[in-house]
Formats: C-alpha cells, structure tokens, sequence
C-alpha cells in the first residue's frame, strides 16, 4: 500500500464574504493548494468536496461537478456530506482512493458559506444536522444540543463555565497571528464569563462563529511525489471514522462522545502511534465543551480531565500538547464543510514549519485531526506525521 | 393499553401515533425481547437487530438527565424562548422536550434540575400550532 502525502494546502480567510458565491470561494482555496503543490491540475485525478448546507444556503445542490469546475479540474467529482465533518470524510476518502490505487493525485477540502443567511435562517440550517423528528421538533438548536452535553459533564464530571472560558481565552490568543482566522484578537475569561447566554450553560464565547470559507489539500501518493519531484515532507498515516446513534437521547452516554473515541483507536491502529506520540492536535471545538471531550476521546487527556487542560496548561502553545494553534473553530472559524479540510491544511503548515505558530512545535513529527459532525455522531480522525 | 406486537401484519407506529399516544395519556415505547427500548418509526431494534418489537406503556414519570436555558431559539421557536430544553431519563428510553411549569429565567448557576422528576405531555408551541414534547415538573 503506498504512503500519502499532503502535496499542497490552500486556504481562503475565514469570515464573512458577503456576496461572493461558493464556487468562488472554493476556486480560491484550490488554487492555493495547486499552486503550493507545484503540479498540473491537468494530473489530477478525482475531487472529494465537502459541504454541508449548500442547497439552504445557496440554493445549490449538485455542487461537486461544480466545484471541480471553478477550480479548473477535469476529472470526476463527489460532494461528502456528514455535518461538520464534511470535508474530514472528504479527504478520508481521498486517502483510501490513493491507498487504494485508483488514483494518484486527489484534490480534498470543502466549501461553507453561512453569512448569506441571518442568524435565525442560519441556527435553523445548523439544526437539520440533528435528528428531525426527536431533536428539532422538540426545541434542540445546535448550541443547546452541546449545552445538554455540557450540563451532563459538568453533573457526572465537575468543572464549570470558568474552565470552559480558558479554552475560548486559549483559541483566541492562537488565532491573533493566523492570517486565515475569523477573530485574530484576544479575549479574557471575564469576558467569556460576562457574555450573553446562548444556550446555558452555553454563551456567546463559548460558540464558534458564523463563517464562510474554503479549505483544499492536493494529496498524492507517494511514487507520484517521487517521480515528480514534488516536496511533500508530510505523510497522512493514519485514518479512521467512527459513528453514534444520532440523537443524543440514544446514546449509552451524553457526556463522552465514543464515536472519536473509535475513530481514535482505528486511525492509531492503523498508523502505528499511541496518544503518547502526539505532538500537537487540531480538534473539533464548535463549543468550547466538544473540545474538551475530544481530547478525552483522542487520549490527549484522561476521562473527566479534557475540561481542565487548557486551564493546567497542557493544551496552551507552551505546553505538552498545544491543541488548536490554528485558533481552531471557536476562533479561526466555523465554515462547516470546509472545516475538515482546513483542520489538515493547518496541522501540515505547523509540521512544515510555515504556519505562524510553528515556532510553538519546532519538533513536532506527529498531529492528529479530529473532526466531528453534529453532536458527534459521527467522527473522522487523521494522524499526520513528517516523513523526511 | 395491552401489548401489541407491531410486526408480521400491521405497519410499525409513526412519530404522529406516538404524540397522538402521549396525548391520550397511553404513551409507549418499543421493546425488543432483549428488553432494549426504543422509539417510533421502528422496524429493527438498533441495539440487537431484533425485528420482534412490541408496543409497551411509558412509565408514568421520568428524572431530568441534562437540560439548558435556550435564549436564542430558531424561527419556529422564537416566541417559546426563553425556554428550557431537557432530555429526561424514562427508564427504558429517553426523550428530548420542553420543561414547561418553572421560571427559565430563575435557573441559573445556582440552581440545578438534574434528577427532577417530571410527567410527559404534548401541547402547542408558542410560536406555531405545531405540537411540542413537554415535562411537567410533579411538586
């Protein structure tokens, strides 16, 4: 089976692009990631493109074909959709193709645009993520569906409002040189505390922002990078995906989120490294709270101790393992399916070195990627390490 | 209500019958022979692929699993909100709903509804006729 490489990364600013259509945000990302990758996009061989809501937002379903399009691609094109972890399936399956040796060289990534839609629009079309007929019908909105997960692990676990505000004060103050992100400027724990409720225990900073984006990786398997001499110094070594039941009133538990746990374990397995191994991670934090259990689920922290590792000090630039450098969701931004992708541009410029916050990992050789979708029902998870 | 397989010769229960159900005061769950609960529309128990499920009576109360305060509320709930969203733990299932019958407002940090118990019903949204899972605190 042949290695993946991560050949070129491409990224447009997180935020609010008014009036500019989708597929131009996506053109933009791509040609980015083309254009760092040094290769003809007459070579490559398939499209994964994440999105999520396009047919709300934009009223444009079908949009792969479209995609490839934009970006000057000639080559079959395939839209994966699973919430927020649309683009993280996007570029696992891109892996697999490679692995699999139908292709050599994937274009991955995704496209959100959410800033067309006003607030109330936009809460309606992040709920269809949840289950219609048990969640929606009965009042769940996205943010109150991780404020139950958030009460539930405050009863069974401890911790409260002031540990989450040091994960947004952390993501914040990451973001402040990332080039890309939404809000590059810092907050304090007071004013995380003193901003209005969303959902409680939930409020304004504990939530990742309404964003529009695109994300875009060009990865090729690894006779490709050497037969074109392409300096592709990352290697995605391991994948996996794990899946809950949707509603969270199905699941054994609403304070832990199994599905990452697995996808974790599958990804491990198959690259050979342990938690131990990791250097720095890109996770999930659409609410301050999922970052918290998805460090319990990738093994960064114990159980019951993901609430407080930014507070210890263990997740900060300085510390064991500095998690969300990128300023991860909650400040970088949210562009739901283009997240995934952009979690991989991210992890590959830290371990390259050309990330503005590389300086905090000079010695990193491992990441690991963890995207989820919904209340994580389903969950992607991608090791990346340095290969040469 | 007596028991009822819904299998072989008659169609699996929809979310309407299930509110309609509630409504009558006769509200049910799905059981499969390995006692595993689940709820409507159902063919297959999603914990042991078992096809043999059989309609058995809601117990009459349940406890407050999780819950929060949700100020901002989507279109179809704008004039519910605030309102207090809970998932509450019924033995054999759990349901999501509305907490009608307390203050949003005078739960806070302070004061704590897990393990609350609470009866269930189904009335109209504030906003729409649409009709809403709602838990009634028992005094």
């Amino acid at each position: 089976m042949t290695s993946v490489r991560v050949a070129g990364v491409g990224l447009t600013p997180f935020g609010d692009h008014g009036d500019r259509a989708g597929r131009d945000l996506f053109a933009e990302a791509a040609a980015a990631a083309i254009d760092d990758a040094e290769i003809d996009r007459a070579a490559v061989d398939q499209l994964a493109y994440g999105n999520f809501m396009g047919a709300l937002a934009e009223q444009q379903g079908h949009q792969a074909p479209l995609m490839a399009e934009a970006a000057g691609l000639d080559c079959p094109a395939t839209r994966y959709e699973e919430a927020c972890a649309s683009a993280g399936v996007a570029v696992k399956a891109a892996v697999e193709a490679i692995r699999a040796g139908t292709a050599d060289l994937v274009v991955a990534g995704g496209m959100e645009r959410m800033n067309c839609l006003d607030t109330g629009e936009a809460t309606e079309a992040l709920a269809i993520a949840a289950d219609e007929l048990y969640e929606v019908r009965a009042g769940m909105t996205f943010p109150s569906a991780y404020a139950l997960m958030a009460q539930a692990y405050f009863d069974r676990f401890g911790g409260g409002r002031a540990d989450l505000a040091h994960i947004a004060v952390k993501n914040h103050a990451n973001a402040v040189p990332n080039e890309y992100a939404q809000y590059q400027r810092e907050i304090t724990v007071d004013d995380a505390l003193d901003a209005p409720p969303v959902a409680e225990p939930l409020h304004l900073y504990d939530a990742c922002p309404i964003t529009d984006g695109a994300s875009a990786v060009v990865l090729a398997s690894e006779e490709y990078v050497t037969a074109n001499d392409l300096d592709a110094p990352v290697e995605i070594t391991g994948v996996g995906q794990g899946g809950d039941r949707l509603a969270l009133q199905d699941r054994d538990a609403i304070a832990e989120t199994p599905a990452a746990t697995e996808a974790a374990e599958v990804a491990y397995a198959d690259s050979g490294i342990t938690a131990a191994d990791i250097d720095v991670a890109e996770v999930h934090d659409c609410f301050t709270i999922a970052e918290a259990m998805a460090l319990e689920s990738l093994g960064i922290a114990d159980s019951g101790e993901g609430i407080v590792a930014a507070r210890d000090g263990k997740t900060t630039p300085d510390g064991d393992c500095p998690v969300n450098l990128s300023g991860g969701l909650k400040a970088k931004g949210h562009p739901v399916g283009a997240t995934g992708g952009s979690q991989i541009a991210e992890l590959t410029r830290l371990l390259r070195g050309d990330h503005p916050n590389s300086e905090h990992v000079a010695d990193a050789t491992t990441g690991v990627a963890h995207n989820a979708g919904g209340t994580v029902a389903s969950a992607v998870v991608h090791v990346l390490e340095v290969a040469e | 209500m007596t028991e009822e397989n819904q299998t072989a010769d008659s169609e699996p229960a929809s979310y309407d019958e299930w509110l309609d159900a509630i409504a009558a005061g006769e509200g049910f769950y799905l059981e499969s022979p390995a006692g595993v609960g689940s709820l409507p529309p159902r063919r297959v128990c999603p914990e042991t692929g078992s096809t043999d499920l059989t309609r058995q009576p809601l117990p009459e109360t349940g406890r407050i699993e999780t819950y929060s305060v949700v100020h901002v509320a989507t279109p179809g709930f704008a004039a519910d909100a605030p309102y207090v969203s809970a998932i509450a733990d019924f033995g054999p299932v759990r349901i999501t709903g509305i907490v009608r019958g307390i203050d949003p407002d005078a739960i806070g940090d302070d004061e704590d509804i897990i393990g609350d118990e609470v009866q269930l019903t189904v009335e109209p949204r504030e906003t729409t006729d649409d009709r809403l899972v709602v838990f009634s605190p028992i005094e």
